[in-house]
C-alpha cells in the first residue's frame, strides 16, 4: 500500500492545457491531466466528445493547437510518434495484414538494437504473456477476433512503453468476450506494471476497469475521480446522467441558521439539510439548485416515513418493469418522473404497486448529491 | 429457368470477344502459316498434304529467329524494361503523393490532370512532343532566346526522344493502378508503423511499399506489354536506329507486305509476353492475384 501511495505521487504524464481545432470546432478545450505512474486511468466520454482526439495528440498523430504534454519530465508535444515512449492499441487493432504474428509483434523491436535471437525470445514471451504460443506464423486474416486484440496488445506492450494507449481496444468484441478481456486487460496491467490509459464510451467498462476516470463532454473535462467517485459523487449534470442519475431535481434553498438549510421541491415537499453533512457543494447563498439521487437509492412506500434522516414525496405509479435481478418503477410526481432501481432480495416480497397508485418515493438525506450549479 | 436468363447476360461479352478479338487473332494464326505471294498477297498452296510435311508452314517462324531481328528485338526489349523502370520511379511518388499528401477535396483535380490526356488521340500527343522537342520546337527556342545555348540541341529522332515518348504515354498507367492500392491502406496502418517506432522512410518500406505491391505490378505489366509492341513512338520520334519490334511488325505488314511474316512475329512477341506471366506467376506462387 504504501508502495502505492508514494508512486502516486509522482505524476508520469501531464497534459497541460491542450485546446485542438479541427477547422472551427473546438474538440478540446483546454485539458489539464496527470496521470500517475501504474495508474489504470480511463478517459470516459460519449461519442464525439474528444477522448480519441486526446489520445492520438498523447501518441503524436495529431498536434495541440496550445498546450503541452509532458511525459516522465520531457516535453513531447513536437515529437513524431515514432519517438514517443507511449505505444497504442487502436480500435481496430491494426494488425500489418502482410506481417504473421511473430513479424506484427517484432515489428517495433527493430528499433530498439537488439540481437535476432534477443527479439525472438521477446516475441515469445510476450506471447505466452497474451496467451498466443504456437500461432506465430498465423496471418492476421486467419486470426479471430479476440485472438487479433491480444497480437495488438502483445505488439505494444514488447516494446515496453512507459505508458500504453487503448483506444476502444474491446469496441469489436462479443458483449461475453468483451467481460473476459476486460478483467484479463486489468490482470495484465497489473502484471507488466504499464500504465494504461483507456478511452472508452462504456461506463460500466470504465467503472470495472480503471484506478482513475476523467469524464469528458464536448471537449472539457467534467470530473476526474475513481470510479466510485464519479458513479456516487457525480459534480456536474452531464456527469450524473451519463452514470445514470436519472433522478435530477430542481428546488429552492433558504438558509435558516448558519448550518440549517431547507430545501424545497415546489409543491412536492420541504426537508432540512446541515450546510456540513451534505455531498458535493451548493452555493449557500439562497436560491436555486440542483441534486439528484440515484434510482437504486429511492425505495417506494405506501406511506411516508417519519423520520428526519428521510425524504418522503407523494408520486402516482407510472409503470414498472421486471428484470429479475431488480425491478424498475417509473413514479410520476407533479410532472416531474422518478426512477426507481429495486434489487429482488427476497423472492417472497415483491411490492405490489399498480399503475395509478398514490405511492411515496422514499430516499435517505446522505444520499443526496448536490451539483455545482453552472 | 432462373439459371437460363443468367446465361442470357453472357451473350454481348462473348460476342464482342468471338468477333473482335478472337476472330482476328484466328485469321492472324492462319495467315502466319502461308507464305507471301510475289505481289504480296498470298502464294497458293498446290498441295495441302506436301505443305505440311515439309514443314514449309512454318517458315514464317524459322525466320522470327533469323540473326537480322535479333538487335531489334533486344533493343526492344531494352526500351520496355528502361520505359517501365522510369515510369515506376516516377510514378510511385506521384502516386503516393496524390494519395497522402494532396487535401482529398483536391484529389480529384490532381488526378483529372493526369486522366484529361488519355482523352486525346495519342497520334496527336505525340506529334505534339515533335513540336516541342524539335531544332526549332519549344525548348530550343527558349533555350536560345534565354542564351544558355548557341546552337539547337538535337532531342529529336534518338533514343531520348522514343524513351521521353514512351514514358510520357505510359505513365498515367504506372500512376492509377498504385495510386489504387495507396487509397486502399488504412491510415491507422501507417500509424501504427510509426507508432511503433517506424519513421516515415521505415514506414514507406516495411507497410506501404509491401501493401502496394499488386498495384505495383499491374503497373509493370501494362507499362511492360504495351511498350515492348509499340510502334507510333519510335515512328514519330525515333530515328532511323531505332527501330523496335512494333515497327517491324508494321512494316511486314504496310511496307513489306508480308502479312504472314508480320503475323508470325506478333504471334511470337505475344508468346513470349505469355510466358513472361507464366513465370512471374510460378514465382510469386499466386501470393498477389492480378489475373
Amino acid at each position: 500500500m504504501e508502495n502505492l501511495a508514494s508512486s502516486s505521487k509522482f505524476a508520469l504524464i501531464e497534459i497541460q492545457g491542450i485546446s485542438k481545432y479541427f477547422g472551427d470546432v473546438k474538440v478540446l478545450d483546454n485539458i489539464y491531466l496527470s496521470i500517475n505512474k501504474g495508474e489504470f486511468f480511463s478517459i470516459l466520454g460519449p461519442s464525439g466528445c474528444g477522448k480519441t482526439t486526446l489520445l492520438r495528440i498523447i501518441a503524436g498523430f495529431e498536434r495541440p493547437d496550445v498546450g503541452k504534454i509532458i511525459i516522465d519530465g520531457v516535453d513531447y508535444t513536437d515529437v513524431p510518434p515514432y519517438k514517443r515512449p507511449v505505444n497504442m492499441v487502436f480500435q481496430n487493432y491494426a494488425l500489418f495484414p502482410h506481417l504473421n504474428v511473430f513479424e506484427n509483434v517484432a515489428f517495433g523491436l527493430r528499433y530498439q538494437n537488439l540481437g535476432k535471437l534477443e527479439i525472438k525470445k521477446k516475441v515469445f514471451e510476450v506471447l505466452e504473456l497474451v496467451k498466443l504460443t504456437g500461432l506465430e506464423n498465423r496471418k492476421p486474416s486467419e486470426l479471430s477476433g479476440g485472438q487479433k486484440q491480444r497480437v495488438a496488445l502483445a505488439r505494444a506492450l514488447v516494446l515496453k512503453p512507459k505508458v500504453l494507449l487503448l483506444d476502444e481496444p474491446l469496441n469489436a468484441l462479443d458483449p461475453k468476450l468483451r467481460k473476459e478481456m476486460q478483467i484479463e486487460l486489468k490482470k495484465l496491467q497489473h502484471e507488466v506494471g504499464i500504465t494504461f490509459i483507456f478511452v472508452t464510451h462504456d461506463q460500466e467498462e470504465a467503472l470495472s476497469i480503471s484506478d482513475r476516470i476523467a469524464v469528458i463532454n464536448s471537449g472539457r473535462i467534467e470530473q476526474i475521480g475513481t470510479g466510485y467517485e464519479i458513479f456516487e459523487k457525480p459534480r456536474t449534470e452531464f456527469v450524473a446522467s451519463f452514470m445514470g442519475a436519472k433522478n435530477l431535481f430542481t428546488g429552492n434553498l433558504r438558509k435558516l441558521n448558519k448550518y440549517v438549510f431547507e430545501v424545497e421541491l415546489p409543491n412536492l415537499v420541504k426537508f432540512k439539510i446541515s450546510a456540513n453533512k451534505v455531498n458535493g457543494k451548493f452555493n449557500s447563498t439562497a436560491g436555486e439548485l440542483k441534486f439528484i439521487v440515484r434510482p437504486e437509492k429511492i425505495f417506494i412506500r405506501k406511506t411516508p416515513l417519519k423520520n428526519q434522516a428521510f425524504v418522503s414525496i407523494p408520486t402516482i405509479v407510472e409503470s414498472m418493469v421486471y428484470y429479475g435481478a431488480s425491478t424498475s418503477w417509473i413514479l410520476k410526481a407533479d410532472g416531474l418522473l422518478i426512477f426507481v432501481e429495486e434489487q429482488n432480495r427476497d423472492m417472497r416480497f415483491r411490492h405490489n404497486f399498480y399503475p395509478g397508485e398514490v405511492v411515496y418515493a422514499v430516499w435517505e438525506k446522505r444520499n443526496i448529491v448536490f451539483l455545482e450549479s453552472i | 429457368m432462373k439459371n437460363k436468363v443468367y446465361w442470357l447476360f453472357f451473350i454481348p461479352s462473348v460476342v464482342v470477344l468471338v468477333v473482335f478479338f478472337f476472330f482476328p487473332l484466328l485469321i492472324m494464326l492462319y495467315y502466319s502459316f502461308l507464305q507471301r505471294g510475289v505481289y504480296g498477297g498470298i502464294e497458293p498452296i498446290d498441295n495441302v498434304f506436301d505443305y505440311i510435311s515439309n514443314f514449309l508452314w512454318l517458315k514464317n517462324y524459322a525466320r522470327v529467329f533469323d540473326s537480322l531481328y535479333v538487335p531489334i528485338y533486344l533493343r526492344s526489349l531494352y526500351i520496355a524494361f528502361l520505359t517501365t523502370v522510369i515510369c515506376l520511379l516516377i510514378g510511385y511518388p506521384v502516386a503516393y503523393y496524390i494519395a497522402f499528401k494532396v487535401k482529398p477535396n483536391r484529389k480529384f483535380l490532381y488526378l483529372s490532370f493526369i486522366i484529361i490526356p488519355l482523352w486525346m488521340s495519342f497520334l496527336i500527343r505525340t506529334y505534339a512532343w515533335i513540336l516541342i522537342l524539335r531544332d526549332e520546337g519549344l525548348i530550343n527556342f527558349l533555350l536560345m532566346k534565354v542564351g544558355l545555348i548557341k546552337k539547337p540541341l538535337h532531342l529529336l529522332y534518338n533514343e531520348f526522344s522514343v524513351l521521353l515518348g514512351l514514358v510520357y504515354g505510359e505513365l498515367p498507367f504506372m500512376i492509377l493502378p498504385i495510386y489504387a492500392s495507396l487509397e486502399k491502406i488504412e491510415m491507422s496502418l501507417i500509424e501504427a508503423s510509426k507508432d511503433l517506432g517506424a519513421n516515415e522512410y521505415d514506414t514507406l518500406k516495411r507497410v506501404i511499399f509491401p501493401l502496394t505491391l499488386p498495384g505495383v505490378i499491374v503497373g509493370i505489366v501494362i507499362v511492360f506489354i504495351p511498350t515492348l509492341g509499340s510502334f507510333i513512338v519510335s515512328d514519330l520520334l525515333g530515328g532511323a536506329k531505332s527501330m523496335l519490334v512494333g515497327n517491324l511488325i508494321q512494316n511486314q505488314f504496310i511496307v513489306a507486305r508480308d502479312k504472314p511474316f508480320g503475323s508470325a512475329i506478333a504471334f511470337v512477341l505475344s508468346g513470349f509476353v505469355l510466358l513472361l506471366l507464366y513465370i512471374y506467376k510460378k514465382i510469386s506462387k499466386g501470393k498477389i492475384e492480378i489475373l
